[in-house]
């Protein structure tokens, strides 16, 4: 037990006949990420840098949900948000309602780091990158042909879209535990497809989507609105705290009985080194790796 | 057994009141729980029940909800809220409301009428005006006191919150303790009806002089409002410390997993949190109530089915009747 431990997701709920070059290209994305995510733990960066840097290059690649690649709201624009978690102190930051912001964890890890507050939304949080001087770029930067296309056949259909039914992506997400034991959390999404204006999801909630503590780090993914009313994220980790669980325990207590008809999928990491993910959706597009050498890339 | 109704004006209470602005919310707090209390003597839901006593602090301009709402930096009003019913754990929440006169209400809606759960800014505004709620011009919400408030706050250039009464210069001791933490407002009701039905509401105008787009603990579900079949409860301080604190969720979550009394599962994340920071009120699904705070005082007011009530400022309880 102990060292380092890494986990990223790419979203819960994936579509059964996924194209096999979608799947492989999926995995080679989770992988490479999963590489700078190692590669910083050797440099040893601490868990908050790292899953920042993890986040970003899941916002920055276009194929899931998350910063460019973001599904699209009912008015074909994209809106999105995100949270961090650092484990130690407990400290968070979040945003939502970002329009142009390139990488919207980094805008969450400044709300931390450089704002009294934990959590900004719309034009106030655009306001704040501003002063910040993050990157900013047109709104357009961010829409994909396929989630305008994906857009159509949800309003086709009139559904928001969460099931894979009419594949959507998921949100994305990192927990890392480094060298001296520390946890941290990051969860960054487009939200749903077709969702009203102004929709707020799990993602930059802390305690539904993100969470991260002495003990842990967790990402969840997946239904929002079943995610927030389990507080799914801090569920693992009272779960720990609490009822005296392990990590491998509570993620599976928390999968089997927190979600009722609710699907959803969650990565975790713990102090000691282990690393648990689970799911009750078919599929999650999700890695991980531990110091030991273990290193496994999945989507079933 | 019973129902039992508990409910809170804010953690914000600094350690002495003139009585021009203790009076008032006594008022305030013994109308609204009155209110309260005929509710669920006509076996009214637990749920109905939160939202119609929170619509009433809301409407009362001396609680920092609806009307009375603190003001950001720009010196308008960003309001938001949430609620949860208990039983099938539905919740719904706002934040970054200008014009709606009951955000609570709103909250209510977007839990009952839409596939979501969280509403914001100008997309919850627009369900507003969907909806047919009430709204109100944003001057509406505005009082002079708040006006003081955001002055002050900009003085001393600290984001407080709330409560500091128009300070004498010898209370300059209680602001540096408290330093924007220990006054802070929100109003919350938390209830069990006589089926055993569980629900929370918390509204706020959030902090004095926040940032513009801030979104505290009170509308996010496990930090700030909080019911399933156990209890119910709803937090008011510090938003950033209830938040981390993911306050309101921990309180059930000691009763589920470590089989904590109510009181003793609601006294831990006040008692973890630092001080001056956090109060919450919580009934259980057996008709008990608590009101643990660590601050100088927290508004409050409480009634069991057995005939007991209380409304309370400070450590001691102002009026008891049984």
């Amino acid at each position: 037990m102990g060292g380092w431990a890494i986990a990223v997701h790419g979203g819960a709920g994936v579509d059964p006949n996924l194209p096999k070059e979608r799947q492989e290209e999926a995995k080679r994305l989770l992988r490479r990420c999963l590489d700078i995510g190692i590669s910083a733990l050797h440099s040893n960066i601490p868990a908050i840098d790292v899953v920042e840097l993890v986040v970003r290059e899941l916002e920055t690649d276009p194929l899931f949900n998350s910063g460019r690649g973001s599904v699209l709201t009912e008015n074909g624009t994209v809106e999105m948000e995100a949270s961090i978690m650092d484990g130690p102190k407990r400290r968070c930051g979040a945003v939502s309602g970002l329009t142009t912001v390139k990488n919207p964890i980094s805008l969450a890890r400044l709300v931390m780091d450089k704002s009294p507050h934990s959590f900004l939304a719309f034009s106030g949080a655009e306001e704040f990158a501003e002063k910040q001087g993050v990157e900013l770029v047109d709104n357009e930067y961010f829409i994909t042909e396929n989630n305008v296309a994906m857009l159509k056949l949800a309003k086709e259909a009139n559904s928001i879209v969460f099931d894979y039914r009419i594949p959507a992506p998921g949100t994305v997400g990192c927990v890392v535990v480094d060298k001296e034991g520390r946890c941290a959390a990051a969860t960054s999404t487009g939200g749903l497809m077709n969702k009203m204006r102004g929709r707020i999801g799990d993602s930059p909630l802390i305690g539904c989507g993100t969470y991260a503590c002495e003990l842990c780090g967790v990402s969840c993914t997946g239904e929002g609105e079943a995610i927030i009313r389990s507080t799914l994220a801090r569920e693992v980790a009272a779960a720990m705290e609490y009822k005296g669980l392990n990590l491998h325990e509570a993620v599976d207590f928390v999968i089997r009985n927190r979600l009722d008809e609710g699907k959803a999928g969650l990565i975790s990491v713990s102090k000691k080194g282990e690393v648990a993910c689970g799911f009750n959706t078919t599929g999650m597009f999700r890695g991980c790796a531990t110091e030991d050498g273990f290193m496994e890339v999945g989507i079933w | 057994m019973g129902w039992a109704i508990a409910l809170h004006g804010g953690a914000g209470v600094p350690l002495s009141m003139p009585p021009e602005n203790r009076l008032p919310r006594e008022a305030g707090l013994r109308h609204c729980l009155d209110v309260g209390i005929a509710a669920l003597k006509s076996h009214m839901h637990a749920l109905d029940v939160v939202e119609l006593v929170v619509r009433e602090l809301e409407n009362f301009p001396h609680f920092n909800a609806g009307k009375g709402s603190v003001l950001n930096t720009l010196g308008t009003v960003e309001m938001e809220a949430s609620i949860m019913d208990g039983k099938t754990k539905k919740c719904g929440a706002v934040s970054g409301l200008t014009t709606v006169v009951n955000p609570i209400s709103l909250a209510r809606l977007v839990m009952d009428k839409t596939p979501h759960i969280y509403l914001a800014f100008h997309g919850a505004e627009a369900f507003a005006r969907e909806q047919g709620v009430e709204t109100a011009d944003p001057t509406h919400f505005i009082t002079p006191e708040n006006i003081e408030r955001l002055q002050q706050a900009k003085e001393a250039n600290r984001v407080q919150i709330d409560y500091t009464q128009p300070m004498p210069r010898e209370a300059k001791k209680n602001a540096a303790i408290a330093n924007g933490d220990s006054q802070t407002g929100t109003v919350g009701c938390v209830a069990v009806d006589s089926e055993g039905n569980l629900a929370s509401a918390t509204s706020t105008g959030g902090l004095v002089n926040k940032m513009v787009g801030r979104i505290g603990d009170s509308p996010i579900i496990g930090a700030g409002t909080y019911a399933n079949h156990l209890c119910a409860v709803s937090a008011t301080g510090r938003g950033e410390a209830i938040l981390r604190g993911t306050v309101a969720r921990d309180v059930a979550a000691l009763m589920e997993f470590k089989g904590l009394s109510l009181k003793e599962a609601a006294a831990y994340p006040v008692d973890q949190a630092p001080p001056g920071t956090v109060g919450l009120v919580a009934v259980s699904s057996t008709g008990e109530v608590t009101m643990p705070f660590n601050t100088p005082g927290m508004f409050r007011a409480c009634a069991t089915e057995d005939g007991y009530s209380e409304i309370s400022i400070w450590d001691s309880p102002i009026k008891v009747s049984n």
